[in-house]
């Protein structure tokens, strides 16, 4: 064999290891694709029965009895909303505080250390969350902070009804903090993030004319750092929409509405941990799993619109700039 | 002075202060949380916790086979997830500049990221163990490594992303082929980020309780019969932690203390060995 045809051959032969591997990979990117296609797909699948039986009533329904195997998703579908967005209400001004203080108050050597300890707060297993609120913050809460809040809003109209009812310590209120606490790391990371990549030239500017700490985050960081922040909010919401353990432990787990936050509630996730194992009857099982099917709609739903906002946002930004 | 400089100085002192409260407010529930977990967990951290069985209600034991079911699971998930995890991502950052298939397995890869755990422990089931009619170890090996794979694709991505062009152009001008260039190369450049990926996937899955709710299960006995539901520690802890029973909320205790313990270890562990390959570039 010639020199020339001798490297022809290896090159071809490289060629073809090129294309296996380009294929492989291919391969399983593809897999990754029809994880979430299979996914969607069997809990349809799962979910038909209920689907068939029920329709669009549903969503709508507040009934819940397994034993005459009447089901409705309305309870749990508002617990998980009603806790998701107490736990924003509160996770996401303290987040904004501790990225403030992060970037722009924290002594330099601070930074680091304290940035850690709070990540790892989202790094502790949720179930240690349940039990910890479950067995420690639930009486706390019971003891100290409901008979205090009662005291303080009860009279205050609009909102008074919310903090009605006996101190039990389990709830609504006591899942959204919790959730609140879980959502801090998540949404105060990314804020920290995008508030360090604001370049010092635009803060410095504003400082120059006088502008105080406060004015500078207000008007300067936060303005041009918007798209990360809601970003950053949106993975906070996503996590809440999807947690189990931690509220499984202390929402209480009734079927019920009730308008105050006191009273123990259901969410999506903690109505699956509690009784899928335990269900029994093929229209028992498919109502939990349509009840997984409109939890994972709901958290596919937050991701998009995070998705659009932020394209929109970008967009937007670059013109201006 | 002038009160708009005063009411501006208010303004801000008082959202200074805010802030500072806020980072307190943080500190506050990590330092509670852990301070409980010693209070309660500390204790039960006895030899025998590593060498008895899990025992019947109101009987004395230990945790060993919910450890070591736990690490068999971890363990097999990981070697499971991380090479598609792997494979996928290297196929998006680098093989995905043209078609349909790389924007849309990153959107759907956000997708499995952010899907609730708990959904994916149904998905599971539906899939697995409802057709073969009983919870078994490998439900929960493959719940878990549904989990690692999101995580390790989406760092595997962003650590190639980071390897400078240059690099691969330099090979490729030696002559080598794209697999060595990728193999070789830019794998090795972004050994270290991949791993992170890797231990943080880790550290995630080893916490998770709700995928294994309805795939594993558990078992009160030592079973080393992937095909049989398996004890593991979350599990245990949760249906101890329920329990009246003394003896089992102790162990319950126990072993979320040691299972904290672990995933913040691997979480700053993770950390570390990032930021030391960071300074050796």
């Amino acid at each position: 064999m010639s020199q020339e045809d001798h490297l022809a051959d290896r090159t071809s032969k490289q060629w073809r290891y090129d294309v296996l591997f380009r294929q492989v990979t291919r391969f399983f990117a593809f897999f990754v694709f029809s994880l979430l296609a299979a996914l969607i797909i069997s809990l349809l699948i799962g979910s038909m029965p209920a689907i068939k039986t029920f329709g669009v009533d549903f969503i709508f329904s507040a009934e819940w009895n397994p034993v005459t195997e009447k089901f409705g998703a309305w309870v749990p579908i508002v617990g998980t909303l009603v806790t998701s967005l107490i736990a924003l209400a509160i996770g996401v001004p303290v987040s904004f505080g501790i990225a403030l203080f992060l970037t722009e108050l924290s002594p330099p050597w601070l930074r680091r250390p304290l940035g850690t300890a709070i990540e790892l707060l989202a790094g502790i297993p949720s179930i240690i969350y349940g039990m910890w609120g479950l067995f420690v913050f639930a009486p706390f809460f019971a003891e100290y902070i409901q008979p205090w809040l009662q005291n303080s809003f009860e009279d205050v109209p609009g909102i008074g009804f919310l903090f009605e009812g006996p101190f039990m310590g389990i709830g609504m209120l006591t899942a959204g903090i919790i959730l609140a606490i879980m959502v801090i790391p998540y949404i105060a990371s990314v804020m920290r993030d995008v508030f360090d990549i604001v370049p010092p030239m635009l803060k410095e500017s504003a400082y120059a004319l006088g502008a105080t700490t406060w004015e500078v985050v207000w008007h300067v960081v936060l303005p041009y750092t918007k798209a990360g922040v809601i970003g950053g909010v949106m993975l906070g919401l996503g996590r809440a929409l999807g947690e189990t353990m931690a509220v499984t432990f202390v929402i209480g787990n009734a079927h019920q509405l009730h308008s105050s936050l006191f009273m123990p509630g259901n969410s999506i996730a903690s109505a699956l941990a509690n009784e899928f194992t335990e269900a029994d009857g093929e229209l028992y099982t498919s109502a939990l799993i349509e009840l997984g099917l409109i939890l994972f709609f709901i958290t596919f739903v937050v991701l998009v619109c995070s998705k659009l906002l932020l394209a929109q946002l970008q967009k937007h930004e670059g013109k201006i700039t | 002075m002038n009160p708009i400089y005063i009411r501006r100085r208010i303004v801000n002192a008082t959202c200074l202060t805010f802030s500072i409260l806020a980072m307190a407010f943080g500190l506050f529930w990590l330092f509670w949380i852990l301070l409980t977990l010693f209070e309660h967990g500390l204790h039960g951290l006895t030899a025998s916790l590593f060498t008895e069985m899990t025992p019947a209600p109101g009987n004395e034991g230990g945790l060993l086979n919910a450890i070591i079911g736990s690490l068999v699971m971890v363990i097999l998930a990981t070697l499971i997830g991380t090479p598609i995890g792997i494979l996928a991502g290297t196929y998006l950052a680098e093989f995905g500049q043209r078609g349909w298939l790389a924007p849309v397995t990153r959107f759907i890869n956000d997708i499995l990221l952010s899907a609730p755990s708990i959904v994916i422990g149904l998905f599971i089931y539906t899939i697995y163990v409802a057709k073969v009619g009983h919870f078994s170890g490998w439900a929960g090996v493959l719940a878990l490594s549904m989990i690692v794979i999101p995580v390790v694709v989406r760092t595997t991505e962003d650590m190639l992303r980071l390897v400078p062009n240059s690099l691969r152009e330099a090979a490729a001008a030696l002559g080598a082929p794209q697999w060595k260039i990728i193999t070789l190369i830019t794998w090795r450049a972004s050994k270290a980020g991949i791993l992170t990926g890797v231990l943080l996937a880790i550290a995630r899955i080893s916490g998770e309780t709700a995928p294994l709710l309805f795939t594993a299960l558990n078992n009160q006995f030592w079973s080393m019969n992937m095909n049989q539901p398996m004890a593991n520690l979350p599990v245990v802890i949760f249906q101890f932690a329920m329990s009246p029973y003394e003896s089992w909320q102790g162990l319950a205790w126990a072993g979320a203390l040691l299972i904290t313990l672990s995933v913040l270890t691997l979480n700053i562990a993770a950390r570390f060995f990032l930021r030391k390959h960071e300074y050796h570039k």
